[in-house]
């Protein structure tokens, strides 16, 4: 089926939570709204026509300046070999929507991700934990505000660049070549001249 | 036929953070095992929490993490042209898959049309790298159930497949080939008649590799009916590749959402059979690989017999800009399955969101379930049949 077929038996049949397809340049997308997102997965992956039996992709994107998220499904149905991408729309203070872990079992993993980077709370998830950082790490690091604490656990995040230690190649010449004049010149002076301050070299 | 093993359904537990399970499992008197993080067989840094009661776990919980390089942030933060060497890192065993997913994503957000001649050189640089990944990931399968002979075997392989792409792009492991609408360099002079060299010496190995390791009666007894995916499972927890293939799916993005010049190629797709076991085993899983480098060998050949002359990069702009909020995806088949990279368009020279969902990230899910009454002894053979490789979960 055309995304257009799948979109018109979605407002079939669940009318106003549905939104139009959308004609991104690339994959058209359905809005929908966030209470209804699980009924409409389980739907979508049991009606005959259009059979999504796999969740292949979940996806969450931060919008501060419409101060939303947006959290991106993309289903495929093996049965049929069709496409479609569903979009639910969060409040970025509070994100959250329910789980479709009961729908793809793929789904607890690819939620727990998302959660983790961004902070999206999938209700209803049996297991919504941190899985790439540590449980006791601050922030969402996906977020567009995301400010890396300065360390963790008296780890410091940051470094010296250590290219700040680097010098041209022409440059430590002519440090050398003044040198070695400072050094001739401390010759020539009488003996009871104070010795030229001595320039520390680069590591 | 051997029968299948594995555990009745235990139910699971709720959680909320991983202190919560270390004191759970504690609670109910088994035995708590740290597989890993640093473990010979977990390939990579993963670790296993392995609840047992003797040698019969109860689960292994997988803990990833490890190897978080926070590459989806990176995208945001570097230029398009500037992140295609970091996609390398995202799976270093088949580092020109994953650079091709990410140029075909942004390829596909600029409308860009690929020369031909660079969608031929993409192609047999992919599958090249699809043998060396397949010949890893065999090599080490082998040895973790103890068979150590065929690791070097695969791995001497392995370097004339290394050699060939040192010469193409000068690299070894992390390539940095392809580039968004087009490959760096052309093909090499007489590289072709090189190539046919290698497949002509190669399809000869891949029998005798067959008789040292696939069809050897210890490997064939130690694999056989072991952790068995159906089909409906293997789809649920979105499984891709050759372990989708081995439980009898017969998908292949090459073949049935054609990308690149893949329709203009002959190849089979391999599917598991439960030849000697249980269809869906790890045995297949092992088989569907070795079937697949064969068929690699195939396109290999017809890229080398069609390849047409011509420009090897499309007219691309100097600086990438594009309008914030479009977005593209694109799959490819990465020698560990469907590999997918979403990108959405940022309103400078950056991507706003990059996310790359590959094969081993979602295989990883599936071992909680399928570990629970299994040895621990089997848990190593399940982990290797997977064929997970730890920075492609982390990334």
């Amino acid at each position: 089926m055309t995304p257009e077929e799948i979109q018109q038996v979605l407002a079939g049949k669940f009318g106003e939570s549905v939104g139009a397809l959308q004609p991104a340049k690339q994959d058209p997308w359905v809005l929908v709204k966030p209470a209804a997102i699980a009924e409409v997965c389980a739907f979508l992956k049991t009606d005959p026509r259009t059979r999504m039996d796999s969740l292949m992709n979940l996806t969450a994107v931060d919008w501060p300046k419409r101060n939303q998220i947006d959290v991106i499904y993309h289903l495929f149905s093996y049965a049929h070999r069709h496409v479609f991408i569903l979009k639910v729309q969060l409040d970025r203070a509070a994100p959250a929507v329910p789980t479709v872990e009961g729908v793809w079992k793929a789904a607890d993993w690819l939620e727990r991700e998302q959660f983790d980077l961004l902070g999206v709370e999938f209700t209803g998830h049996p297991d919504l934990r941190r899985i790439m950082l540590p449980d006791d790490w601050v922030g969402h690091p996906l977020r567009k505000d995301y400010q890396e604490g300065a360390d963790y656990h008296h780890i410091s995040t940051t470094r010296e660049s250590p290219l700040d230690g680097f010098v041209r190649l022409d440059e430590l010449k002519k440090r050398a070549a003044a040198k070695s004049a400072e050094a001739a010149a401390a010759q020539a002076a009488p003996a009871h001249a104070p010795a030229p301050a001595k320039k520390e070299m680069p590591s | 036929m051997t029968e299948a093993r594995r555990a009745p359904e235990t139910p699971t537990m709720e959680m909320t953070s991983n202190k919560e399970v270390l004191r759970r499992i504690e609670y109910t008197g088994d035995m708590l095992l740290n597989m890993g993080p640093q473990h010979p067989s977990t390939h990579g840094v993963i670790n296993f929490l392995v609840q047992t009661d003797g040698e019969v776990m109860k689960r292994a919980i997988p803990e990833v993490g490890y190897l978080h390089r926070s590459l989806e942030k990176i995208g945001e933060k570097v230029t398009y042209n500037g992140y295609m060497p970091y996609t390398d890192r995202v799976d270093y065993i088949t580092a020109m898959c994953a650079n091709q997913g990410y140029a075909m994503a942004v390829e596909r957000l600029l409308a860009v049309t690929v020369p031909k001649r660079a969608e031929y050189c993409r192609t047999i640089a992919t599958e090249l790298n699809r043998i060396s990944s397949h010949l890893v990931s065999l090599g080490t399968m082998a040895m973790d159930v103890g068979a150590v002979t065929p690791f070097p075997y695969a791995l001497r392989e392995r370097e004339f497949i290394n050699d060939l792409l040192e010469e193409l792009c000068g690299a070894r492991l992390t390539y940095n080939y392809l580039r968004i609408g087009g490959v760096a360099y052309d093909l090499p002079e007489g590289y072709a008649e090189k190539l046919v060299t290698f497949l002509d010496h190669f399809e000869k190995i891949l029998p005798e590799f067959n008789r040292l390791i696939t069809y050897n009666e210890i490997f064939v007894q130690r694999l056989a009916g072991l952790a068995p995916i159906s089909p409906e499972m293997a789809i649920d927890y979105c499984l891709v590749g050759p372990n989708l293939r081995a439980s009898g799916v017969k998908f292949d993005v090459r073949k049935d959402i054609p990308y690149s010049i893949y329709p203009e190629v002959q190849f089979e797709v391999p599917v598991g059979r439960g030849e000697v076991g249980v269809t869906g085993d790890s045995w297949d899983r092992f088989w569907v690989r070795c079937e697949e480098m064969r068929q690699s060998c195939r396109i290999l050949r017809q890229c080398v017999a069609q390849i047409p002359k011509g420009e090897v990069m499309a007219k691309m702009p100097r600086k990438i800009k594009m309008t914030e909020g479009l977005e593209a995806y694109s799959r490819i088949e990465s020698s560990r399955g469907d590999m997918q990279y979403y990108v959405v368009a940022g309103a400078g020279e950056n991507a706003y969101r990059v996310k790359v969902r590959t094969g081993s990230f979602t295989a990883m899910g599936i071992i909680d379930v399928l570990s629970r009454g299994l040895m621990i002894a089997d848990l190593v053979a399940l982990i290797a049949s997977l064929d997970v490789v730890a920075p492609e979960i982390d990334r």
